[in-house]
This record gives structure tokens, C-alpha cells and sequence, in this order.
């Protein structure tokens, strides 16, 4: 099997070729965040996704044929979840302190999160199992596919759309929450929590470990209301 | 490393089988990091055989969102037709999210005396 063509087609269909891909994908990634000086715009994650999509396009891969080695990344997203339990019991006696915020933020943060994203998406049109796709986006993957599922939404596109809203929130919280003056850093990293999940927790590890204890607190709980809520307010629009 | 790993899968483990066999809304990962903090309130000692492998995992949270993150390419036809109504929707609802969710948990702090001064940001640092 000498031929390039031969070991080229031997190794895009194992897991190997894709598995390490992803992982250098991210070490490129996490290199220009530290690079541009770990600013929020340069999103480790999003660099990643926009190298290894134009790798795909070009070299002509199938999204299955990719996961089929990327699954063993995608897989740890679980154990990540229960490690949130580390900074949570770190942060206890700070946590017992905040109940009352926490639920504030919590009620405030997902109803808005689920309204106004329906909301605008239906001034712009869009209806049906794309406005129950849409609904869960705030919430972590795994939940949010369970949600889209049990809603009449398509998993996938749910599953875009929570990466998507989780990116977006990585990039906006800490220019947005300057800009409205909020220094606390349980407020901070809460609010990112609820509103963009575990990339908005990554992000609030990042930079400060109150924060990300709180943005996991965030996610943990949204992930309960939203599937609580999240098919209310569909019905409400309509959908 | 493993013996903490394999605990970290036993707990995600038990919070799959607890969120199928009691049929609640929360995923399987939730209920094991609920399970976990749990167990290290029982015992501390636990909470520091854990911390090492919880470091590396949360330290590169990040990366383990790539591969969903992909799948935008499987997306496109969608994405051309609805593009821009779903990134407003998506990037209006975050703004207003993120804004209202900190506005009223500093809000309520503030009224229930829950502040906590060692959690304060200082000027200047991001």
C-alpha cells in the first residue's frame, strides 16, 4: 500500500486521521487565543470548528466519516459535566450564600434566553421545527438535544445552535457586562452560565474560578428550567 | 489519574441510570456532578483525590465542543436560508440574556444582603 491515494483513503476512514485532527485543530486554536492575548474574540473553539470545516470541504469528508473519530472528544463533554463538581464544592459556602441571586438570575436569565430568541426569530419569519430547534439553544448540548427532541426540533441543527449561542456568549459577556458596569463575579459568571452553557463556563474559567463556579452552577440549573419552560413558550409562539 | 477518571465515569454512570430510571428532565452528567459534590460533603478527603484530573478536564472545556461544533458543515442549505434571522435570534437573546440574568442577580444581592466584597472584580483586569 504505497500508493497515496490507497493510505489517504485507509486513513479517512478510521478514527485516527480525524481524532488527531481535532485535538491539533484545538492546540492551533488555543495557540492564537494566547496569542491575541486570551481576548474573548479569539474563541479557541471557533477557531477550530472554521480549520477543520475547511479541511473537510476540501478534502471532500462527510460529517459522519469525521465524527466517526472526533466521537472520543465529543464524549468527554459528560465527564467534564461532573467535574463542574470540583469548583461547585470548592465554592460551597459562597453558593449557600448567593440562593436568592442565583434564582433571580436564573428566572430572569432563561425565561428572556427562551422568549426574546423565539421572538426575534419569528419577526424574521422563521417557524416550525426551526423555532423548536431553536428553543433550547441556551442550554448545554446533550439537554438541549433532549429538549429539540422531545419538541418536534431536528438534534442537529440544535446541536449547531447551542454551539453557536455558546460562542457568541464566550465573545460577548466580558466587553458586554463591562460596559454595563457589573463586577461581581458571581453575577457575572452566572448570567454567562445560563445564557451560553459550557462554552460560556469555559470561558468564565478562563478568567476567574468564582466566575466559572458560578457559570456551572448557571448551567447545571438552566438545563432543568429550560426543559421546563422551553415548550411553554413554543406553544406560546405558536410553533 | 485512573482511579479518579473511573469514579468520575462511575458518578456520570449512576446519574444515567437515576435520570432514565426516575424519568426528570435533568441529564445523566447533572445528576452525577450533583452526586459528586454529595460524596465529597461526605467526605473531603475524596475532593482531593478528584481535584487533579477535575482541573485537566475543566482546563480544556473548551476543546471537547469542537466536534458538535463541526457540524456546521452539515447545516449549510439551512444556514443559507435562514442564516440571518437565526443569528439574530441567537445573538439579540444572548445580549439580553447575559445583561438581565447579571442585572438581576446583582439586583437581589444587593436587596437580600448576599454581596460578597472577596468576589468583587477589580478595575482593570478582564
Amino acid at each position: 500500500m504505497t500508493d497515496p491515494a490507497l493510505i489517504w483513503s485507509y486513513l479517512a476512514e478510521g478514527p485516527l486521521l480525524w481524532l488527531t485532527a481535532t485535538l491539533f485543530a484545538y492546540l492551533i486554536g488555543n495557540a492564537c487565543f494566547q496569542a491575541a492575548g486570551r481576548q474573548s474574540w479569539a474563541n479557541p473553539v471557533l477557531i477550530a470548528v472554521i480549520l477543520l470545516a475547511i479541511l473537510l470541504g476540501v478534502t471532500g469528508t462527510e460529517y459522519q466519516t469525521y465524527f466517526e473519530g472526533a466521537q472520543f472528544v465529543h464524549f468527554m463533554l459528560g465527564p467534564a459535566t461532573v467535574a463542574l463538581a470540583m469548583p461547585l464544592y470548592d465554592n460551597l459556602s459562597r453558593v449557600r450564600r448567593a440562593a436568592l441571586p442565583m434564582l433571580a438570575g436564573l428566572v430572569v436569565g432563561s425565561s428572556v434566553a427562551v422568549v426574546s430568541a423565539l421572538a426575534i426569530a419569528r419577526a424574521f419569519g422563521i417557524s416550525g421545527p426551526l423555532l423548536a430547534s431553536l428553543a433550547p439553544k441556551s442550554t448545554t448540548a446533550p439537554v438541549a438535544i433532549g429538549i429539540a427532541e422531545k419538541i418536534g426540533g431536528q438534534p442537529t441543527l440544535t446541536a449547531l445552535l447551542v454551539l453557536l449561542t455558546g460562542i457568541f456568549g464566550a465573545i460577548i459577556v466580558t466587553p458586554l457586562l463591562n460596559l454595563l458596569g457589573v463586577k461581581d463575579w458571581r453575577a457575572r459568571g452566572f448570567a454567562v452560565g445560563v445564557a451560553a452553557h459550557g462554552i460560556g463556563t469555559a470561558r468564565a474559567f478562563q478568567v476567574n474560578a468564582t466566575a466559572g463556579a458560578f457559570s456551572g452552577i448557571g448551567m447545571g440549573l438552566n438545563s432543568v428550567l429550560t426543559a421546563i419552560i422551553a415548550p411553554m413558550v413554543l406553544h406560546l409562539f405558536g410553533g | 489519574m485512573i482511579p479518579a477518571l473511573s469514579l468520575i465515569l462511575a458518578f456520570q454512570l449512576v446519574g444515567e441510570v437515576l435520570s432514565r430510571l426516575l424519568n426528570v428532565p435533568l441529564p445523566g452528567p447533572v445528576i452525577g456532578m450533583c452526586l459528586l459534590v454529595a460524596a465529597c460533603i461526605w467526605r473531603p478527603s475524596l475532593a482531593d483525590r478528584m481535584r487533579p484530573v477535575t482541573q485537566v478536564l475543566l482546563a480544556n472545556l473548551s476543546l471537547f465542543f469542537v466536534p458538535a461544533g463541526v457540524g456546521v458543515i452539515a447545516h449549510i442549505p439551512t444556514l443559507r436560508e435562514y442564516g440571518f434571522g437565526l443569528a439574530a435570534a441567537i445573538m439579540g437573546s444572548t445580549i439580553l440574556a447575559i445583561a438581565t440574568g447579571a442585572w438581576a442577580f446583582s439586583l437581589v444581592a444587593r436587596w437580600t444582603g448576599a454581596t460578597d466584597p472577596s468576589a468583587m472584580k477589580d478595575d482593570g483586569n478582564d
